[in-house]
């Protein structure tokens, strides 16, 4: 079986068989086709030995047991998603009823929140919510795009690492500390030069006008937006990492230019991915609290002002869970924590949906 | 029409590898030439130089003259206008998967902003009928992914996406290495079409691939080119000992 010299007949046809069993020279100058009359296989040598590796490979059985089990054991923890979400479900529907019974429906569509008189409809908070969350993407996507279009293509090898650590440690930051920081850093700058230049250029589209404290719903979008950004780009530069080196090169065998090729490459292969890293980044805004609460001034109100205080249906339970004090307030926090749910399923749903319209026609796979 | 290629002092480097050894050659326009040797030796890495692909690797480096017909690539042009001049089919199919047969094969167009509907159209349906692949795809040109046809259908699509941009020469590195023998076949009639109009350099393992396809051949080992010579001659009476052995088999 020791053959020294491997033989490859020069004109052996593309597929035939050669066999590297047979260790004569005199075999080159014949056709490949004539080598593999005198293959045996490759047992008929060894049969005769005990083998200790066919021994145990046969005494292993079958495996079915353990196989069934594994399933079974995986199919519960999917289950457990299942009843996770819908206990949730149940609990937030079973403490609300008192208020689901008063203002049915209403209760999602009206702006009254009026502790004192017992009148609460979710409106104003729904729309914080939205319109807080909406704008962190506006500001966030592009920038975490960048990131990791820099990072993966553009980066100098030594920066890599420094940028992708950094990267990271921003999304290991509770978000109380960003709260704080927003506060004490991000308001003033807001209130006193942010906020006016805002106002002097782009004062026309009435998105900027009003009292600015700096606390607003900008402020509270753009501390969102600096909390989303770690997910998004370090999401997004996995997914273009995952791209292989061969559509770089497809592309740039073309004649691109770098950016062409990351638009056409690297861009385009990841759309999908990229859409999925959004979306995380969303639910995480949809459902931030605490650095929110901080500094959106807390006034239920729908305001055509970016400046003008507003809430998220999040920070108000945190921030009014402790003083609901009669059981009908109680129970129109709960339901507005029903509401953050539904909110949250309506808006991944129509992220799907417009994902679905996107690439129905064009074929679409993410790598 | 296609250009010849002057290739003179060609040195590449991977890192501190030294890959490329002072390769001198002159490749004839409108002919196929096919570049065999053992792996490692430098095929890929020299087609590559053709068309600066060698340098999209970081650690990755050439000097010498190369010319195409009379520019200077490496001298008189950016890489991106010798890519657009240069067209280049890879070992395994790279089709764009998001993109359709269609939109694959014009990519190369798109990219550069070329808009015209039926310049397009056109281009489209020649160039797929240049790859021998019209008839199979000509149904469902939107409606596919390119990433949905079979090996071989993908290798052609490849094929059909270099030829549409009409480059002068065309680089194939081992372009049926991944393929079925009947794949093969079709792409090496393809070629022996395509090189009337195109400059064509075809780096492949398979030395009767060279010989059915071939006017002339080049036979690289270690980073340097032993030999280079009109296929028959390579194939019958090769000058150097080092070509016969590795033709007739004794070693590689």
């Amino acid at each position: 079986m020791s053959s020294s010299r491997m033989i490859i007949p020069g004109e052996s046809p593309s597929g035939s068989p050669t066999s590297p069993k047979s260790g004569t020279s005199s075999a080159a100058a014949a056709p490949a086709v004539a080598l593999s009359m005198d293959t045996a296989p490759v047992s008929s040598e060894r049969s005769s030995a005990p083998s200790v590796i066919r021994d145990f490979l046969r005494g292993r059985g079958s495996g079915n047991v353990a196989d069934k089990s594994f399933a079974a054991i995986m199919l519960l923890c999917a289950c457990s998603i299942f009843a996770i979400v819908l206990f949730i479900l149940f609990i937030l529907v079973a403490r609300s009823k008192l208020t689901l019974a008063q203002f049915g429906l209403t209760f999602f569509s009206t702006s009254a929140w009026d502790p004192v008189s017992g009148n609460f409809g979710a409106l104003p908070f729904i729309y914080g919510t939205l319109m807080t969350s909406l704008l962190a993407l506006l500001m966030a996507v592009p920038l975490a795009l960048g990131v990791a279009v820099f990072v993966t293509e553009l980066c100098p090898r030594q920066l890599r690492a420094p940028i992708s650590f950094l990267t990271e440690l921003l999304a290991a930051i509770p978000s109380v500390v960003y709260g704080l920081w927003a506060v004490f850093v991000l308001v003033p700058i807001m209130r006193d030069q942010l906020g006016p230049a805002l106002a002097r250029y782009f004062g026309w589209t009435q998105l900027f006008g009003g009292a600015n404290f700096g606390m607003g719903l900008l402020t509270a979008s753009m501390i969102l937006a600096i909390m989303i950004l770690p997910i998004i780009s370090s999401l997004t530069r996995d997914i273009m990492r995952a791209v292989p080196d061969s559509q770089r090169e497809a592309v740039l065998a073309l004649g691109a230019t770098r950016w062409e090729m990351i638009r056409t490459g690297v861009l385009r292969n990841s759309r999908i991915g990229i859409v999925g890293a959004v979306m995380l980044g969303l639910g995480r805004a949809l459902g931030e609290t605490m650095a929110v609460t901080m500094v959106i001034g807390n006034h239920p109100s729908i305001s055509r002002s970016l400046f003008a205080p507003a809430n998220t249906l999040a920070s108000v339970i945190a921030g009014e869970f402790s003083e609901a004090t009669d059981d009908t307030y109680l129970s129109a926090l709960i339901e507005i924590g029903l509401a953050l749910f539904l909110v949250t399923i309506v808006v991944n749903a129509v992220a799907r949906l417009m994902v679905w319209a996107v690439t129905r026609g064009a074929p679409a796979r993410s790598i | 029409m296609g250009v010849g290629i002057l290739v003179e002092h060609l040195n590449a480097w991977y890192g501190t590898t030294h890959t490329l050894q002072d390769i001198n050659l002159h490749i004839p326009a409108n002919h196929a030439t096919a570049l065999i040797g053992p792996s490692g030796c430098g095929k890929s890495t020299f087609v590559r130089c053709l068309n600066r692909m060698h340098e999209t690797n970081p650690i990755a480096r050439a000097e010498g003259t190369v010319k195409m017909g009379d520019v200077d690539i490496y001298k008189d042009a950016s890489p991106v206008e010798i890519r657009r001049r240069v067209g280049m089919v890879f070992q395994r199919p790279n089709p764009f998967p998001t993109m359709s047969i269609y939109d694959n094969v014009i990519s190369g167009l798109k990219l550069n902003g070329f808009r015209n509907r039926r310049v397009l159209d056109e281009t489209v349906e020649r160039s797929l009928k240049s790859a021998a692949l019209w008839d199979e795809v000509k149904d469902d040109l939107k409606k596919k992914s390119g990433a949905s046809l079979s090996g071989g259908q993908q290798q052609r699509m490849c094929i059909a996406r270099a030829i549409a941009v009409d480059p002068e020469v065309l680089l194939m590195d081992e372009p049926a290495s991944a393929l079925d023998p009947v794949s093969t076949s079709k792409i090496e009639d393809l070629i022996f079409q395509l090189k009337s109009q195109y400059t064509i350099v075809i780096v492949t393992h398979n030395m009767q691939q060279a010989a059915r396809v071939a006017e002339n051949t080049g036979f690289f080992l270690n980073g340097k080119m032993v030999e280079f010579d009109s296929t028959h001659k390579i194939f019958t009476n090769p000058s150097d000992k080092r070509t016969e052995d590795y033709i007739t088999g004794r070693f590689g």
